[in-house]
């Protein structure tokens, strides 16, 4: 793990809003190439800066971000955006394309790829998350589960080093959920997944963040931290009634 | 009021486009300074990021959806917005221009709403002379108001009202130019400026509902009122350190330049439309037929399209005359009140501004306020 | 679900008309509204041949009579006010059953009602055998400025989002009880306009962050590209080049 440069590599970082509110106050964490790792927290814990961070999209704090190596900043920027994919909440927000396929080759197109190379690009990404058959469909003909299934694709469509997710699970109905699951588990890319949905983060990621009040409160196996009462409690995090992590077997 | 084809002959139509184009041009410029960003991602901007298409996108969307919103009025009628004014006050009068065009663009090649030919004409009476006008008077009225959140809604109001007969009388001027036959010019003229007027009041009561509940919650969104809530909130809250630093935002500083401008443009668009109303109210209608006639661009006697379709749309019987000036009579009353309010307040405030802090000019103007609404 | 006619208008099907490429559509629709406009009133017979022309090319994109005549109602209201000019129109009069009528009101009746009618059913045709995506693509390649088509093209993905939000605000606001009846209400109906515009401004901030994050430099990038083959221009074109020669003839008989 310490050998390969890290997929990310978060130091120090802070920041505050041009109004004055300061939601980081300097996060440090790495995640190795092909890990799975959840960002967990209560709400207002500063987990949607620090993902606007991972791309650029919010600069101008102190601190610094490192995706393979390569510094977030103005000159690698066309660069960074390609290698960070950030699949958002709201699917909707993500598919701003008139069809299926013209999304999922927004990103690529925008990198440059061009006649057959993008369209197997789109092929292969649509045929990843199973949704091949709607290509030429415009997205809001499709459920709630089949679209954060697209927003997924228009990410790998980019080929990208590390996968962000924002919420993936929220609004989905327990089978969409597991599909998702199970795409998520067959890629080989790196996946930092930010989420409420504990036992979510327990299925599918065997290490786990608490970022609490701007800082990185735990970092360890997720079915620890979920096991520590105390620790949960102070970060204003809950299991489910009646779930239990310690019953749980966890299949990497 | 969307204008089909065969209302307005041909080479009228072509000039119309050729001025809607223009403008459009002018537009796609201005509002790429005008999104140049508001909220929290204001740095988004610096690294790369086009803001005005999706922007601009989802305003035209909400434009759409929102005209289908129906305010019942009484007895099973009801009405609508047409959103020219709202546009450019909440996203400013660039933004304002495209949003509608895009519209009505939309709607003429996928509704058949409004000819194809007809495009110039209905994107320079709807999309342009509404978004100017209205936005034009707003500032005005804003600049001359007292810095309150009422005032915003006040000029909201005004704004939208005289920005539906305005493009009324936009229309009746091409339709004088292009459109021809013998409904007389004098008759289009008050039918479609009667008419407009109630639809204008509607517009304009629905408009300042609407900008007052967005100015409630999100002021920061309010493109027009912007420099005004920046000021408030500069004195509520004193104590923040950034917020002096928020203050020197590009696109608020260019606004403050051009104030004057565009606040001086404001009170000429309502001369210029108090005069128009008069002049239609006291000439012999037949003459402005004949000053047509005299520009020879009617020449084509057999080309005699007719004219007003927007009084159609809106299911307008023949007007009789008493009724005829009865609107006009509301029309030369708000114009001339609205001129007159802004000519006193300007100078009432020019000269407490000269001595006092620019806040405090309350009383007087909240009466002229009430005249100009009562008076509709 | 949401504004389900937007996609109403559309008539999917393989007829040689759905399978020209769009712009050379667009470009034959206007060009052939254009020449109607053009056309002189007096030359009644001009515009029967126009109409011929069209019922031509429904036939031809299998367009049904229904389906064209269902969306002509478009033009009611302005038929309403056409019906109006024999009365108001200045001029020579003539009595039909005892009824005092302008002459020329009646001819401007009629040019309304022949040329608004030809525009409606020739837009009609070109959104029953085109779709909407085709349509941005033809004004993308019609030189429409790219900032334009990439605005009509939000406003299209975004429009049905919008509506379906606004359906469910109506919805919950009668859930509670509420009723719209008149203008003592407009207060209530201008919040939700209000919250649906901060809705959508705040979804175009978010669209933009997406577009950003996927490497939007501010323009976007050309996926497709529609192009014409000369027979394919020269077939749509035929629509218009027809009515030309109708025209001309109106004009000099």
């Amino acid at each position: 793990m310490t050998d390969v440069t890290p997929s990310l590599d978060v130091a120090g970082l802070a920041f505050a809003y041009p109004d004055g509110h300061q939601a980081l106050f300097g996060v440090d964490f790495r995640v190795a190439r092909g890990e799975r790792v959840a960002l967990l927290g209560p709400n207002g814990a500063g987990k949607t800066t620090l993902v606007l961070h991972l791309n650029g999209i919010l600069t101008g704090g102190t601190g610094t971000v490192k995706v393979a190596g390569l510094p977030v900043g103005r000159q690698h920027m066309a660069e960074i955006r390609r290698r960070v994919g950030i699949v958002f909440q709201d699917p909707d927000d993500q598919l701003f394309m008139p069809t299926v396929r013209e999304d999922v080759a927004f990103g690529p197109a925008a990198a440059g790829l061009k006649g057959p190379e993008l369209e197997q690009r789109v092929d292969r990404a649509l045929e990843r998350v199973g949704m091949a058959e709607f290509k030429d469909r415009p997205p809001h003909h499709l459920s709630f589960g089949q679209r954060r299934r697209v927003a997924v694709a228009t990410v790998l469509a980019m080929e990208p080093e590390i996968l962000v997710l924002d919420e993936p699970s929220s609004n989905l109905d327990p089978a969409s959920r597991r599909e998702l699951a199970d795409i998520l588990r067959s890629l080989d890319v790196t996946v930092l997944m930010v989420t409420h949905d504990l036992p979510y983060a327990l299925e599918l990621c065997p290490r786990s963040l608490i970022l609490s009040e701007g800082v990185i409160a735990a970092d360890g196996p997720t079915g620890e931290l979920l096991s520590d009462e105390a620790l949960m409690r102070a970060h204003r995090l809950e299991l489910p009634f009646g779930f239990d992590p310690r019953s749980v077997t966890m299949s990497a | 009021m969307h204008v089909p084809d065969g209302f307005i002959n041909a080479p009228t139509s072509a000039a119309t486009g050729v001025i809607a184009a223009g403008a459009v041009a002018v537009s796609l410029r201005g509002a790429r300074r005008e999104q140049g960003g508001t909220s929290l991602l204001e740095r988004s901007r610096e690294l790369g990021g086009e803001r005005t298409a999706p922007l601009a996108g989802l305003v035209a969307a909400f434009i759409f959806a929102v005209q289908m919103l129906n305010f019942p009025v009484a007895a099973g009628t009801s009405g609508h917005l047409l959103g020219g004014a709202l546009a450019a006050i909440l996203v400013g009068p660039y933004t304002g221009v495209l949003c509608v065009s895009v519209v009505l663009l939309m709607q003429g090649i996928l509704f058949a709403d409004g000819g194809l030919t007809a495009l110039g004409v209905n994107i320079t009476n709807m999309a342009i002379v509404t978004t100017v006008v209205a936005y034009a008077l707003f500032r005005g009225l804003v600049k001359v108001l007292p810095r309150t959140r009422r005032s915003v809604t006040v000029a909201s109001f005004v704004a939208a009202l005289v920005s539906v007969p305005a493009a009324a009388l936009a229309f009746t001027l091409m339709y004088a130019i292009g459109g021809t036959t013998d409904v007389s010019i004098g008759k289009v003229a008050t039918a479609m400026v009667g008419v407009h007027v109630l639809i204008g009041i509607g517009e304009a009561a629905i408009t300042a509902l609407t900008v007052g509940s967005v100015i409630a919650v999100r002021p920061d969104l309010v493109y027009g009122a912007r420099g005004l809530t920046q000021k408030l909130k500069l004195r509520v809250n004193g104590e923040l350190v950034d917020a002096p630093q928020a203050e020197p935002e590009p696109a608020p500083v260019a606004a403050r330049t051009s104030h004057r401008k565009v606040w001086a443009a404001g009170l000429v668009a309502s001369l210029v439309l108090a005069g128009f109303v008069s002049f239609y109210a006291s000439a012999d209608p037949d003459g402005l037929e004949k000053v047509a006639a005299d520009h020879g661009i009617d020449k084509k006697a057999e080309d005699h399209a007719v004219a007003d379709s927007p009084l159609a749309d809106y299911g307008v019987k023949d007007v009789d005359d008493a009724r005829l000036s009865g609107g006009l009579a509301g029309v030369i009353g708000v114009g001339v009140t609205v001129v007159a309010g802004s000519a006193v307040f300007w100078a009432v405030r020019r000269r407490r501004s000269d001595d006092t802090s620019p806040s405090n000019t309350t009383d007087s103007t909240d009466s002229t306020s009430a005249t100009s609404t009562t008076s509709v | 679900m949401g504004a389900g006619h937007a996609h109403k208008l559309y008539r999917h099907g393989h007829s040689p008309v759905h399978g020209l490429p769009p712009h050379t559509k667009l470009a034959a629709v206007f060009a052939f509204v254009v020449v109607v406009v053009s056309t002189p009133r007096e030359a009644m017979w001009a515009f029967g041949l126009y109409a011929v022309l069209l019922v031509a090319v429904a036939y031809v994109a299998r367009v049904p009579a229904g389906f064209l005549l269902r969306r002509l109602l478009i033009e009611v209201p302005f038929v309403a006010f056409a019906v109006l000019m024999p009365f108001v129109a200045e001029g020579e009069r003539v009595d039909v059953l005892g009824v005092s009528l302008s002459v020329n009101g009646l001819w401007g009746a009629w040019n309304v009602l022949a040329k608004g009618t030809l525009g409606v059913a020739a837009s009609v045709l070109l959104a029953a055998t085109t779709e909407l995506r085709e349509l941005l693509l033809g004004l993308q390649r019609l030189r429409l400025p790219p900032l334009l088509v990439q605005i009509a093209s939000f406003m299209i993905r975004y429009g049905d989002v919008i509506t379906d939000e606004m359906r469910r605000m109506r919805i919950a606001r009668e859930s509670r009880g509420f009723e719209a009846k008149g203008v003592r209400h407009w207060g209530v109906l201008a919040k939700s306009a209000g919250a649906l515009f901060i809705r959508s401004y705040e979804r175009g901030e978010r669209v933009h962050l997406a577009m950003v994050s996927r490497g939007y430099a501010g323009s976007m990038p050309v996926i497709d590209e529609v192009t014409a083959s000369r027979a394919q221009w020269t077939y749509a074109l035929a629509l218009p080049c027809a009515a030309l020669v109708v025209c001309l003839l109106g004009w000099t008989l």
